[in-house]
């Protein structure tokens, strides 16, 4: 330090400097509003779809039924039991981020993730209601809270909010009939729990797009911490071409003998950014590569007569090639890699597997639990009885009668608790406790050794599916 | 064109160092900090609100007077009122008709086997299969009666207790100890007793052993040795055995007698809780 007055010591807290983000057309703009009117629609819209699965279980196509455990999505009906397939899927979820950030960089956080999906939304109504970045940027800096001030302000906070009120609505319609679910809430009819998750999802779209923004990606959020390990330099991202905008500066129509490089320091890739960085500082933890930057220069550069591209999608080795002037790989050649193709391999098998359990799994099901306190009764003519909790899935719409037999040694036999047939009905869509008692006659082999396996076996009297488990009997110890 | 705030502000750094590492000196957001302030605002409402503060005897109550055990109390009540219609329904129903209604005996076996559990198992054991001197409720062998109704009676009056002029009641002479019998007596009458339940024994010490047995042992358990449920004499001729149907313990029963009690429910559990019981030891696997 050459000072030799004494500096004041830095705030250690710095308020948030307000974005301002400016309008910007192109096709990657254009492309998030397409993404935007799909993602939101699918989430508005999905608990909506009517499926009908017969009189006995709910039609609505997409249902996660906490009280009776279920999840319902079109044609598959997921058991508590079957909790792996949702575990799959998110083993799916995560590979899948693995695999476009290793090809494609932060492309989940720019143009898919619901942060930046209901920002972007919640920026375009500032924008309808409050005017483009220097109109607000005015608003923003009069001081005094005029009535014009005042209602723009109130205008802009409404409306959020009934965007909020939208999106926590929407949510609890996953979770229950959304028909009936809507009717409830307008006429206060709904369950507490519904109005809480309502509330309370209003207040975070409120909070998260209206106000803090940036502030999830940066400071809240631990993907962008992960994401450093999944990029490569051969992950396509967003980037500016130092070497051929260097030096920049003010455009000039004349010729001059000073070298001049491309970018003409207008800022507008800097006044579009919804994360308020510039990018021509490289590479950067807050960006999102939401590739609006990239829409803005492409405009600039088109107006001033030079080749779009300064600010592009382009990987760290086309870097080191284009300044030393050698071609660059094609786009093909960096998403197709052995880590890319890894990951499709790792995301594939998993999905094929999910699809695979999906289609084998049966429509009935059992568990057997031996009830092993006692190990086994000796009954009064000295044969030996073992006990069994087993429980009978039916996962059809209808009553189905369940057939109960086993196979093994042939002189074990099977009684059921409670009926002298060997037959029971499970209703539909449930599941029935059934005790079942297995009896050995006393001096068979069943009866005098320690472990004898077998294998219970039912089946759906009417269908002919089946359905069986293997445990095993114990006879006299002593 | 309007300036450009300056959003990259350079802080520097620390001015630490650790081989060739320096720490940026970023300052925080400035909202973390009011995240900060109001948790203790909001801890200080809370220790306002609720139990917090450990005093010598108890913690401060709090403005809203939340309590756990109030709160364990009310759901205690509220299922009690909920389960109240259940229970009426189980008095008022026929003790055999239970069974044929699915609703009620899924309701009375899951209600009587936590009253098992609590009451019962102690001596019984908490999966029913009894222990020595204490019978296995999962067998198809009763010494007073295996119906519902009579299982039912068992729970309400007990067995041989003095509490309840209505429990179940007899008593096996000690043979041996009061001297009823010879030594030698006993040990034939041992022999043809374990006779028959098929175990193999010394055919003159059995032949001598059933003229003892018709002249003392055939009033209660009958001439062929099945037992007699209307006075809790055990069957003799089957495979379970109650305090076990070895040589040395048969000779200690006879000659000493057993006298197995069981305590009355009536005046501890209300009745629909003995008819819930009953139902759940009826459908344990032995019940007839």
């Amino acid at each position: 330090m050459s000072q030799t007055e004494p500096e004041a010591p830095p705030s250690l807290y710095a308020a948030r400097e307000p974005i301002f983000p400016r309008r910007v057309k192109g096709k990657f703009r254009s492309l998030k509003w397409v993404i935007m009117a799909v993602t939101l629609g699918i989430y508005y819209l999905a608990p909506w779809i009517r499926w009908d699965r017969g009189p006995q279980l709910p039609d609505q196509a997409i249902l996660i039924d906490m009280a009776n455990r279920r999840f319902f999505f079109f044609w598959i009906e997921i058991w508590p039991h079957e909790f792996y397939f949702i575990a799959g899927l998110l083993v799916m979820a995560g590979l899948g981020l693995f695999l476009f950030t290793s090809a494609l960089g932060r492309v989940w956080c720019g143009y898919t993730c619901p942060q930046t999906v209901w920002t972007d939304l919640f920026i375009l109504v500032e924008r309808w209601i409050e005017g483009d970045r220097n109109a607000r940027l005015r608003l923003h800096r009069q001081k005094k809270l005029d009535f014009r001030k005042a209602r723009l302000r109130l205008t802009k906070w409404v409306v959020w909010l009934l965007i909020g009120m939208a999106t926590g609505g929407a949510w609890v319609f996953y979770f229950a009939d959304a028909p009936t679910l809507l009717v409830d809430l307008f006429t206060l009819q709904a369950h507490p729990i519904a109005y809480m998750f309502v509330a309370s999802l209003t207040l975070t779209t409120f909070l998260f797009g209206g106000f803090f923004r940036e502030q999830i990606c940066v400071y809240a959020c631990p993907w962008p911490r992960i994401q450093a390990a999944m990029m490569d330099e051969d992950t396509l991202t967003v980037g500016y071409r130092s070497w051929r905008g260097e030096p920049r500066g003010k455009h000039r129509k004349a010729e001059t003998t000073e070298p001049q490089g491309d970018c003409i320091d207008c800022m507008a890739c800097v006044n579009v950014c919804p994360m308020g960085i510039d990018i021509r500082d490289g590479q950067q933890l807050e960006c999102i590569t939401c590739a609006l930057c990239i829409d803005a220069c492409d405009e600039v550069m088109d107006k001033i007569g030079k080749p779009r591209g300064l600010i592009d999608y382009m990987a760290l080795t086309d870097e080191a090639a284009e300044r030393a002037g050698k071609p660059v790989k094609p786009v093909m050649k960096h998403i197709l890699r052995p880590r890319t193709l890894m990951y499709t391999a790792l995301w594939s098998l998993v999905g094929i597997g999910l699809v695979v359990a999906l289609f084998i799994r049966p429509d009935i099901d059992l568990t057997v639990a031996p009830v092993r306190n006692p190990t086994f009764v000796t009954l009064s003519d000295g044969s030996v009885r073992n006990t069994y909790d087993v429980r009978l899935r039916n996962k059809h719409g209808e009553d189905r009668p369940f057939l109960i037999s086993l196979k093994g040694d042939p002189a074990l036999r099977v009684e059921l608790e409670g009926t002298i047939y060997s037959s029971v009905t499970v209703p539909a869509d449930s599941t029935h406790l059934q005790r079942v008692y297995v009896i050995a006659p006393k001096g068979s082999a069943p009866a005098e050794h320690r472990r004898t396996e077998f294998r219970i076996w039912v089946e759906d009297t009417a269908s002919g599916e089946r359905a069986y488990k293997d445990t095993v009997f114990n006879g006299r110890t002593n | 064109m309007a300036k450009q705030p300056q959003k990259k502000q350079d802080h520097g750094t620390t001015g630490h160092e650790w081989d060739g590492i320096e720490e940026l000196n970023t300052p925080l957001p400035r909202w973390w900090l009011w995240t900060w302030y109001a948790c203790i605002v909001w801890a200080i409402l809370y220790s306002v609100a609720y139990p917090a503060w450990p005093g010598i005897k108890a913690a401060t109550p709090g403005l809203l007077g939340w309590s756990t055990r109030a709160n364990v109390q009310t759901e205690i009540d509220m299922a009690e009122a909920r389960l109240a219609p259940m229970n009426v329904k189980l008095e008022a129903a026929d003790l055999t008709a239970i069974a044929g209604d699915p609703e009620l005996q899924t309701y009375a076996a899951s209600a009587g086997g936590a009253v098992f559990k609590t009451w019962c198992a102690q001596c019984h054991g908490s999966g029913a299969a009894g222990a020595k001197g204490y019978p296995n409720l999962l067998d198809d062998d009763w010494l007073w009666g295996g119906d519902i109704e009579a299982i039912h009676t068992t729970v309400t009056h007990g067995i041989r207790n003095t509490d309840d002029d209505d429990a179940r009641f007899s008593q096996m002479p000690a043979f041996g100890r009061d001297e009823l019998l010879e030594p030698v007596q006993i040990d034939q009458v041992v022999n043809f007793v374990m006779s028959l339940s098929d175990t193999p024994q010394d055919p003159t010490m059995v032949a001598e052993g059933a003229v003892v047995f018709e002249d003392n042992c055939a009033a209660c358990h009958m001439e062929d040795g099945t037992g007699d449920r209307a006075q809790g004499a055990p069957d003799l001729t089957d495979a379970i055995w109650l305090y076990g149907g070895d040589f040395a313990t048969l000779k200690t029963t006879v000659s000493n007698a057993r006298f197995g009690v069981m305590p009355n429910w009536n005046t501890r559990l209300s009745e629909a809780e003995i008819r819930a019981v009953s139902a759940y030891v009826h459908q344990l696997g032995g019940g007839e």
